[in-house]
């Protein structure tokens, strides 16, 4: 039977870290995403290649690869697949995938290779000759990837370019969504996805029992803090990652300070993120509204009041707003700065996203108020700490709706944690009763299909069909005689004469007789004058006709009476009818079998 | 394919240009031919190919056709249409049928048998649906002929079958226009099975063409705005197509549920698997809810607004829809606004936010956690963070309504308005400003609310802070925190933007005298006093000092015991403020000092009110007008005008009346006086500059004629003849004056035609009123018609005089409601010493802030004028985007006048001022033909006078030269 495999083996079974799917569809190859685990430092730390073929070049196992967006748990291990293992198919992303992924890879390879001093990573020249591989798609652009085989993206919010993907083979098809994000933020849409009704969803599930308050609050909030800091005269850091929630949080000041008039600085500290803004300005059209409409009279990413960061500037009297990098406060400039201000009680640092244990930023957030550095000094944290979660995926509610705003026959779930998308599943079954499924890491699951296989009807004879139905209904199945030839691996239904002459058979006529008897004393003539009259009167909607041989037809039905050999008083009624008129045949014996009115005598 | 598509151009190009040369000539033949319908034919009989005669029949269709000759041509185009082979000539006739039986005083019935004849045996699926069409334009014009409609009826369902899905459109179009209202009619008059238009139309929400689906669902829509009362068994099958896959079908569902959930609201429906049963309305609201989260904004859209008006819905429904039902890992978990709450009512205000303040709290259980089919849950939580702006301002609409309508709602929504003072999008923010204040008597703010309230003081925007301002004026504040923390950031805005200024002072009027028990307790620390020691008098001129005051004193009015709290330069204060700012600052009841005016008691209602009665008086008194002696009614109506006048200026709200009926006795005043001239009674022409009396009163009379017409809102069509006749009156004295002033009569035969084309005009205009005229100067004017037009210049004008003296007096009768348009400007205010310098040659962009009240149409009437010390004049259009609408009546005109002028040795003042822009000719109706066709746009309508309604403010202004 034909049936879908999804391999998720490679990673992103119930667990948060590298994505890397292989779906088997209709006998073509995908591989969804190729990430990287950020918490391995060894081998571990891509996805296990070997596992796609043992023998044989990747090239001719998969047919394609799609890269849903920029995030390193994603796209971080493809120069190490394309280049080092080696595979030179195509590699399908979006437009704005295509440009920032490179700098995040490139970053990515300087501190594993520059900072930590791994050997056997993959170089700069990899990273380029890897992004040469990739074709870039428009959203809702449907590519062929070869004969048979066609994807398409759909917007998915969550950073920009993300994207969802459908994949399609003939009928059957698989809808994989990446990270998504169903509310929209300051700087990104929303997710959408049309009633594309896929075989199989694949969603991911990072919040699979979460359902989350009204980003407003947390807006304001944000604001309100910032707000007041500064007109206390304080100072506020706000530790970011360089890419994805750092220019929303932008774009959330830019416009507070451009209402409310604010002359306080603002700074951004270098590096990376000034050539990723530039592709936030370029890419205007996966914004969202409010972004795209306005961007005629002044583009929202061109900050006026967000400038570039300099070292000296920390030490600079007066309130500022600082965003550095990076995230966690575990080394770099985010941390110089924090050092610089933690001892200030009017100071203030906010902390947009999680931290993992043992960085400064998880202990602060712990209420630590005495931290120790290194060189054996303690720091004592005086500024405020603030936590302020900023978040782009779906939540609980958020999956739900995409399910159903897709219609798929089956869900499955990665990219979460078991115990909380075991919740999540159940609830699909029970909301949308269509089966779920969340396989672990290296496990395969396979779904048979039943694919819809596309039939030809001549014209002639759907025209002669459609005739005889009073009222054509769109909806509902309607029984249609005709004849199916299957020849070459092509269905046609046609009709029964035309079957036959095509095949050169001749036509076999098929006859059904039947004897009743009846008591009647009278002539074989009589009784079947009898039969004509009760006939004529009971089947008013039927060609009823009297011949002069003596028998009787109803439409395409014979009747004959004759006396029966050995009882006189009893007269055989001899039915008979060809197979086409069987449900009339048969009413009609039935109905001379419970005998015939008493004629007036 | 580029030369291919050039080539194309040039031929079309080509054809145009013929095409216009064979124009030229069938006009001739129009011309000598009367009959429309004969140039026509003779045209389609000339047409050689199809697109020949398509191009004959668009020319016909740009020049409208008399209600007469339609019927002709209506047979012309039949008769053609018989012959033609070419369906988009078909087509074309058949539009042009539809159009042609839309003619005003044209009874279809006649060509409706041809009509549906041409039907029957028409192929072309396009023409098909253009005939329905036409029918359905016959049909809507004979809504009377009962059995025209069923006749038509059942056409439509005839062809309800058709294989196309323009036709079975349209089909259902017609029987959703038509389709008959009461069946027992029917079936009397005809004997025949009246069909069920609603079953038949119902069968086809399963059409598999969902613009058929769509169409099925409008018609049934339209059944009901018809009056029909549909079935509530169609509720379920509306249910169904919530789930369509086209967007059109889902937004039109959205209507008619709700369109029946209006109709049987507490009829019970079952809820699907489960023995539970609700009330209709109630589950329409669900499932409406769930459409707020739809994938198409058009339909969330349509979704949010209709939850607005469903009033009737249960309020635990209701409160779902704010409720999302928050959870983390599975346990649950407050929403910010309930922590903010619970903060607030524990006594502990803004604590600093520690991680894992919102940890969750206790368990779910996994089973009862709906995630989707939990009705109204979240619905305007979803609404209000959507990503389309028109989502969301849609949501703000409908969460306004059904607050005014349930205070506890309105209670619960406060938090999520406040939020949305953050959004994004200024009309978003705007509007829900706006929002608070409709429904500001239903909410009490509380602190930590008013306090995200009052932050937005500081936007950078106008409209926010002003709609701020508007909202604190009618907001409840619980505490006295609340009132010193409104106080401060109000200051707080004053000293950042100074042109608020007025502004704020207004509100804290209003913010003092609903809160004076809040007040006091905080005088002391406002006014700084302290119970020793005297403390240095404050500035007088200071704004944020007088905003204090205002406050204060607005408070004390209803609170006796503050005053005591003042100390004695507040006493000095309180009298200049009084007479300075009398508008904000009330009278007061100060011990050891009389009453300043007495109180007016407000609990009158204008019948009983006395001045009301006097105006009454007033006025009836001058119906014995006519009974007097020249002299006699001179003086009366000097009296009447003068205390009318006084009356307009001691009670505002009949100043409108006074002032209009005012105006017009003057006008009555000056004809009189005109007529008692001395020049009159002299046999002869004297030719001389004598009567400069006369014709300053004749001009003085148009003048107050124009303010009459156009400078009242309120004026009815009765005022309005009076007012034309009054000004027919001035013009037949204009005449006379002139045609006894001017030597020679070429200039008065002119000058005569003109005066009884007015005549006729005014005839035409007011022929409904003219009975209400009697006696009067233009009833006999008309009698005369016949004799007037053919006599010469000098006998009209003594025909006129006579009719001048012997015309009676009319009474203006009173509106309703009238009130005089005004403006003030505000900006700029005049006072400054500093002439404004610029480069001569180059222009200096001068902003103008001004309040207009009681104005129609500020867009298109209100005009500025900079008058210029040479005596230029300029006249500056406002955009119509300058003006805002702040609340019923008022008008707000910011906008930037640019100002330029050649070098000046010294600064020198220009005046700026506001026009009143009229054109009394487009009171004239148009013809229903040409709105319907391809005609070219009409002219704008043109100013034909100006009138100043604001005092003249001076800027002075000093363009210098250029330096080189």
């Amino acid at each position: 039977p034909p049936t879908l495999r999804i391999e998720g083996k490679l990673g992103a079974g119930q667990d948060v870290g590298r994505s890397c799917i292989l779906v088997s569809i209709a006998g073509k190859n995908v591989m969804l995403d190729c990430g990287m685990h950020m918490g391995f430092n060894d081998d571990r730390r891509f996805p296990d290649f070997s596992y796609i073929t043992q023998n044989g070049r990747l090239t001719d196992f998969l047919d394609c690869v799609i890269i849903s967006h920029f995030h390193l748990d994603h796209c971080g291990a493809l120069p190490y697949f394309s280049e080092m293992v080696g595979y030179d198919g195509p590699i399908y992303m979006t437009h704005p995938t295509q440009a920032i992924c490179p700098i995040l890879l490139e970053d990515y390879r300087k501190i594993a290779v520059d900072k930590k001093g791994e050997a056997n990573f993959f170089t700069s020249q990899m990273i380029k000759d890897c992004m040469k591989k990739v074709v870039a798609v428009h959203l809702h652009q449907t590519v062929q990837v070869d004969d048979e085989l066609e994807i398409k993206a759909y917007y998915a919010g969550h950073v920009l370019g993300a994207a969802m993907f459908q994949i399609k083979v003939g009928s059957e098809s698989v809808v994989y969504t990446g990270d998504y994000n169903m509310t929209p933020d300051r700087h990104l849409g929303a997710a959408w996805i049309d009633k594309c009704r896929p075989n199989l969803l694949i969603t991911e599930s990072t919040y699979a029992t979460t359902i989350r308050d009204s980003k407003r609050c947390r807006e304001r909030d944000f604001l309100k803090k910032v707000h007041e800091t500064v007109e206390r005269g304080g100072k506020v850091l706000i530790p970011v990652f360089a890419l994805g929630r750092a220019q929303e949080l932008c774009i959330l000041l830019e416009t507070f300070w451009e209402r409310m008039n604010l002359k306080v600085p603002i700074y951004f500290s270098t590096g990376l993120t000034e050539k990723a803004n530039h592709y936030y300005k370029l890419f205007i059209t996966w914004t969202n509204q409010k972004i795209r409409k306005t961007f005629v009279q002044r583009n929202m990413f061109e900050f006026k009041h967000i400038k570039a960061f300099d070292r000296a500037f920390a030490d600079n009297p007066g309130p500022m707003v600082v965003f550095a990098t990076p995230g966690m406060l575990h080394a770099g400039q985010s941390l110089q700065i924090f050092r610089k201000w933690a001892g200030n009680e009017k100071n203030m640092v906010i902390m947009p996203g999680y931290c993992v244990q043992g960085t400064v930023g998880h202990k602060i957030l712990s209420g630590q108020r005495k931290l120790e550095m290194e060189g054996r000094q303690v720091l004592e944290v005086k500024m405020q700490v603030e936590y302020m979660s900023f978040s782009a995926h779906a939540d609980a509610k958020g999956i739900m709706q995409l399910v159903g705003q897709a219609e798929p026959e089956r869900v499955l779930l990665v990219h979460g944690e078991a115990k909380k998308m075991e919740f999540l599943r159940q609830k699909i079954e029970q909301e949308f009763r269509v089966s779920c499924y969340m396989p672990a890491n290296g496990e395969t699951v396979t779904l048979p299909t039943s694919p819809s296989i596309p039939v030809g009807i001549s014209l002639g004879l759907l025209k002669r069909e459609m005739a005889q139905g009073l009222l054509p209904e769109a909806k509902k199945p309607r029984l249609l005689h005709g004849t199916l030839i299957m020849k070459d691996s092509s269905f046609r239904l046609v009709s029964s004469e035309q079957a036959l002459k095509e095949l050169g058979l001749a036509e076999h006529q098929l006859r059904f007789t039947c004897r009743v008897h009846l008591q009647d004393t009278r002539k074989e003539q009589e009784t079947a004058l009898r039969v004509y009259s009760h006939l004529k009167s009971t089947l008013k909607d039927h060609c009823v006709q009297h011949l002069p041989d003596g028998s009787v037809t109803v439409e395409s039905i014979l009747i004959q009476a004759a006396a029966h050999s050995e009882d006189p008083g009893t007269k055989v009624l001899l039915v008979s009818w060809t197979y086409q008129d069987e449900e009339l045949g048969s009413f009609l014996t039935a109905l001379l079998k419970k005998g015939l009115p008493q004629a007036p005598s | 394919m580029a030369a291919h598509l050039k080539k194309r151009v040039y031929e079309e190009f080509t054809k145009v240009v013929q095409q216009q040369q064979e124009e030229i000539a069938t006009k001739k033949l129009r011309l000598t031919k009367p009959s429309k319908s004969a140039a026509l034919h003779i045209d389609l009989c000339k047409a050689t190919s199809p697109a020949d005669a398509l191009q004959y029949l668009l020319q016909f269709a740009r020049k409208p056709v008399e209600a007469e000759s339609v019927e002709g041509v209506v047979r012309i185009l039949l008769e053609h249409y018989y012959k033609e082979n070419d369906p988009s000539v078909r087509l074309k006739i058949a539009s042009l049928l539809g159009l042609l039986s839309k003619t005003a005083g044209f009874s279809p019935d006649c060509i409706i048998d041809d009509a549906i004849n041409i039907l029957q045996n028409e192929k072309s699926h396009q023409v098909l649906a253009q005939l329905l069409d036409t029918l359905l334009a016959i049909g809507t014009k004979l809504p009377e002929n009962q059995a025209i409609q069923t006749r038509l009826v059942d056409v439509a369902c005839k062809h309800l079958t058709d294989t196309s899905h323009g036709v079975r459109n349209k089909c259902l179009q017609l029987l959703g226009n038509l389709g008959s209202l009461e069946k027992s009619i029917t079936k009397d008059a005809e004997g025949l099975t009246a069909r069920d238009v609603q079953n038949i139309i119902g069968d086809y929400f399963n059409d598999q063409d969902p613009r058929v689906r769509t169409a099925a669902i409008k018609a049934m829509l339209q059944l009901h705005e018809r009056g029909l009362k549909l079935h509530q068994t169609i509720y379920n099958q509306a249910c169904k197509l919530l789930s369509d896959d086209y967007e059109q079908v889902r937004s039109a569902a959205v209507q008619l549920i709700w369109v029946i959930s209006q109709l049987y609201p507490e009829s019970i429906v079952p809820i699907p698997s489960s023995n539970e049963e609700i009330r209709l309305v109630d589950d329409a609201f669900g499932k409406i809810c769930h459409m707020v989260s739809d994938g198409s904004w058009v339909v969330r859209v349509q979704a949010a607004k209709l939850l607005g008006s469903m009033e009737q819905v249960s309020s635990h429904f209701l409160e779902q829809t704010l409720d999302k039902k928050l959870m983390s890992d599975l346990r649950r978990k407050r929403t910010a606004h309930e922590r903010a709450k619970e903060l607030y009512s524990s006594g502990e205000f803004s604590s600093g936010r520690k991680w894992g303040d919102d940890a969750p709290k206790e368990e779910i259980d996994t089973g009862a956690v709906n995630l989707i089919e939990s009705g109204a849950c979240g619905a305007f939580v979803h609404g209000l963070e959507d990503e389309m702006y028109e989502v969301r301002i849609a949501a703000v609409e409908a969460l306004c309504m059904l607050a005014q309508s349930s205070p506890s709602f309105a209670e619960k929504c406060l938090d999520f308005l406040v939020d949305m003072f953050n959004d994004e999008i200024e009309e978003v923010r705007l509007q829900s400003i706006h929002t608070m204040r409709k429904i500001s008597n239903n909410i009490t703010l509380r602190e930590d609310q008013l306090d995200t309230v009052l932050a937005v003081l500081e936007d950078s925007s106008r409209d926010i802070r002003e709609a701020l301002h508007e909202l604190l004026c009618c907001t409840n504040v619980s505490t006295k925190e609340g009132i010193h923390l409104a106080l401060v950031e109000l200051l707080k805005n004053l000293t950042k933007y100074p042109t608020d200024r007025d502004s704020i002072w207004k509100c804290l009027k209003f913010l003092g005298s609903r809160h004076p028990t809040l007040v006091l307790p905080l005088v002391p620390e406002l006014l700084s006093t302290h119970p020793f020691f005297d403390t240095a008098e404050p500035d007088m001129d200071d704004p944020a000092y007088i905003a204090v005051l205002v406050l204060i004193f607005n408070a004390a009015k209803t609170c006796p015991t503050m005053p005591a709290l003042f100390s004695d330069h507040t006493f000095r204060h309180y009298a200049y403020l009084r007479d300075s700012l009398s508008h904000l600052v009330p009278a007061l009841r100060l011990p050891g000092r009389k009453l300043v005016s007495p109180a007016v008691s407000p609990n009158i209602t204008p019948h009983e009110d006395p001045s009301q009665q006097f105006l009454q008086q007033s006025l009836e008194r001058v119906y014995s007008l006519q009974h007097l002696d020249p002299q006699g009614a001179q003086e009366l109506l000097e009296f009447t005008i003068r205390d009318l006048q006084r009356l307009g200026e001691l009670q505002s709200e009949l100043a409108g009346v006074a002032d209009f009926s005012a105006a017009y006795l003057r006008c009555q005043l000056l004809l009189i006086k005109a007529l008692q001239e001395k020049l009159w009674n002299v046999a002869a022409p004297l030719y001389l500059k004598q009567s400069d009396l006369a014709s300053a009163a004749a001009k003085q009379i148009m003048e107050e004629t124009y303010k009459m017409e156009f400078m009242y809102s309120g004026v009815e069509n009765k005022q309005i003849v009076i007012i034309h006749h009054m000004r027919l009156q001035a013009k037949a004295l204009q005449l006379i004056v002139t045609a006894r002033t001017t030597r020679g009569v070429d200039p008065l035969y002119g000058m005569c035609e003109k005066f009884l084309q007015e005549v006729d005009f005014f005839q035409r205009c007011f022929i409904a009123d003219l009975p209400h005229l009697q006696d009067s100067f233009v009833d006999k004017l008309l009698d005369l018609m016949p004799r007037l037009m053919t006599s010469k210049p000098a006998e009209v004008v003594k025909i006129l005089q006579t009719m001048l003296r012997q015309s009676t007096f009319l009474h203006l009768p009173l509106p309703e409601q009238i009130h005089k348009a005004s403006a003030t400007i505000i900006e700029p205010a005049g006072e400054s010493d500093n002439p404004l310098r610029f480069t001569s040659g180059l222009v200096v962009a001068l902003d103008v802030d001004a309040t207009l009240e009681h104005v129609q149409d500020p867009q298109n009437t209100v005009k500025v004028q900079v008058l210029y010390p040479d005596g230029q004049a300029q006249m500056i259009h406002p955009k119509p985007a300058d003006f805002r609408n702040p609340g019923p009546g008022r008008h707000r005109l910011i906008t930037q006048v640019y100002l330029s002028h050649t070098a000046w040795t010294e600064p020198c003042q220009v005046e700026v001022r506001l026009l009143l822009a009229y054109n009394s000719s487009a009171r004239i109706p148009k013809s229903p033909w040409m709105e319907g066709s391809e005609v070219s746009p009409q002219v704008e309508t043109s100013i034909e006078g100006t009138i100043p309604f604001s005092k003249p403010v001076k800027v002075y202004i000093m363009p210098k030269p250029a330096r080189r």
